[in-house]
């Protein structure tokens, strides 16, 4: 009985989750539309409401095509390895008290783990694909993920030293409810270095480099074609949600808000998240790209250094003050 | 008897990709099969209740050592494979050796007894979290072995960086040759040709 219901809590999760990551398309293609004063989709149902669900039927019926020398089994096992891994994370987020699928005490550890899974999915389609573009930014992105995990992992060590746990539900609880709780003032500094890290792990705009338009083509899903295709754009974006999720646990105090909302308690946790989701679409808006030795040179030479100064500094306010 | 099965499938598994490891003729096929190895090897480490552990092997071993191998299997770019003489001259000796050792093993398997119990029952493990007690044992107990690990560590980052500096110092150095030397790349040119 219990597995039962555990696996209809996953089937609703998943539904939930997949119907997000079609209107984040949505959302992402309007918002930019009226930031570069145009519409956006506006044909399909009204304003284009069903404009995903087009999307999603033609990605399914589009023939996939298989490169002639591309490495087929790990050609077709990339876009599963990243889906897979992104779907994972989900499982340990707390939406609200007691709504999380796995409690578990290593919470934030599993995400970590499960993110520097989906960089495997990258890199191995930049290599079966047998094509420069493609494995140019296979290489890129892997690159880029090592880089900014370091940053983004020592970034949240001070919400462990805050907190005293890893469990991302004792993570929310220590917060407390009120505004000056958060984390996101006393943990300023990792919030700036967790923020840029962030947008890097998910290889957006400014740091998009991994699938350049104007140098690599499409980057690592060059190759890929149909349903392979659509499956990296929902990595992707379910990517972006998990990192906003975390972002809230950990800074904005995740479903505790000014007052409840009995009907539908994470009510303030789809908020903070979509607040997250809007800043994703705004930066892709207004930024340009980064070049490659600048990514670098920033994750490198000054966020993983304010990341340990900030390890230290939080260290040392615990021992004064405990 | 669930704890068990998951055991059974986990040894499995750990064994034939490590097989597949060394067996596999695709390099890079060859480092996916150790992927899956460690990742058996963290669901080991669950069965015990090493939480932390499991997290841990995924992090590190997963996510940035074997990533790394990759990418010096990509940029080495390996197009036909080496052949060296084999250290031993007839397979069967070799594979004689190998049940020998396999043999010896299982022989001493029975004489195996677990130590005496520390302090840390299964309990008060799971009571206080694996993580907590880890951290707790490794920053008081064993603080003095733990700085000697972290002091080696730093050696080898900074004999990493020295090495490196060097190699750059040696670039300058050669290409000060090339200029000095006329432009050696145009004389080998019209060697080629």
């Amino acid at each position: 009985m219990n597995i039962i219901m555990l696996l209809v809590w996953i089937l609703i999760l998943f539904a939930v989750v997949m119907l997000h990551v079609a209107y984040a398309t949505y959302f992402e293609r309007k918002i930019i539309g009226h930031m570069q004063v145009r519409v956006g989709p506006m044909r399909v149902g009204w304003h284009g409401l069903l404009q995903p669900i087009a999307d999603g039927v033609k990605s399914f019926f589009k023939e996939d095509i298989i490169p002639e020398n591309a490495d087929k089994p790990t050609f077709l096992a990339a876009p599963i390895i990243c889906l897979v891994a992104m779907m994972t994370s989900l499982a340990v987020l707390p939406f609200a008290k007691g709504w999380v699928l796995a409690d578990i005490d290593i919470g934030l550890l599993f995400i970590f783990a499960m993110s520097s899974l989906a960089s495997y999915g990258v890199v191995l389609a930049g290599w079966a694909s047998n094509s420069k573009y493609s494995f140019l930014g296979g290489l890129r992105s892997m690159a880029q993920v090592i880089s900014y995990e370091i940053s983004m992992g020592l970034s949240l060590v001070g919400v462990m030293l805050m907190a005293g746990s890893l469990n991302l539900t004792q993570i929310v609880e220590a917060q407390g409810d009120s505004f000056l709780g958060m984390y996101l003032m006393p943990q300023c500094i990792g919030f700036f270095v967790f923020f840029i890290s962030m947008l890097a792990e998910t290889n957006r705009v400014p740091f998009d480099l991994p699938e350049a338009e104007t140098e690599l083509v499409s980057g690592y899903s060059t190759e890929y074609s149909g349903m392979r295709y659509a499956i990296f754009f929902m990595a992707e974006y379910i990517g972006m949600m998990v990192m906003a999720s975390i972002a809230t646990i950990c800074y904005l105090g995740g479903w505790n808000g000014p007052f409840e909302v009995a009907l539908f308690p994470p009510f303030w946790f789809v908020l903070k998240v979509y607040l997250f989701m809007f800043l994703f679409i705004w930066i892709r808006a207004t930024l340009p790209r980064y070049r490659y030795d600048q990514l670098m040179d920033l994750g490198w030479k000054l966020l993983i250094p304010l990341a340990l100064a900030n390890i230290v500094l939080t260290a040392c306010f615990r021992a004064i003050l405990a | 008897m669930f704890l068990q099965l998951f055991f059974i499938y986990c040894a499995l598994m750990i064994v034939a990709s490590g097989v597949l490891a060394i067996s596999l003729r695709n390099p890079v096929h060859c480092v996916l099969m150790v992927l899956v190895l460690f990742f058996h090897m963290a669901g080991l480490y669950l069965t015990l209740n090493a939480e932390f552990l499991a997290a841990v092997q995924i992090i590190v071993y997963a996510g940035a050592v074997l990533v790394l191998y990759l990418f010096v299997l990509f940029l080495v770019n390996l197009r036909e494979e080496l052949h060296i003489d084999a250290f031993i001259p007839s397979p069967w000796l070799g594979r004689g050796i190998a049940t020998g050792l396999a043999l010896a093993l299982l022989a001493v398997l029975p004489s195996f007894t677990p130590g005496s119990k520390g302090q840390w029952s299964v309990e008060a493990v799971r009571e206080m979290t694996h993580t907590v007690v880890m951290g707790q044992e490794m920053y008081s107990t064993y603080l003095l072995p733990f700085e000697i690990a972290g002091l080696i560590l730093l050696v080898a980052l900074l004999g990493g960086l020295v090495l490196a500096r060097r190699e750059e110092n040696s670039f300058e150095a050669l290409t000060k040759e090339a200029i000095s030397s006329g432009c050696a790349c145009t004389q080998s040119k019209e060697v080629s040709q």
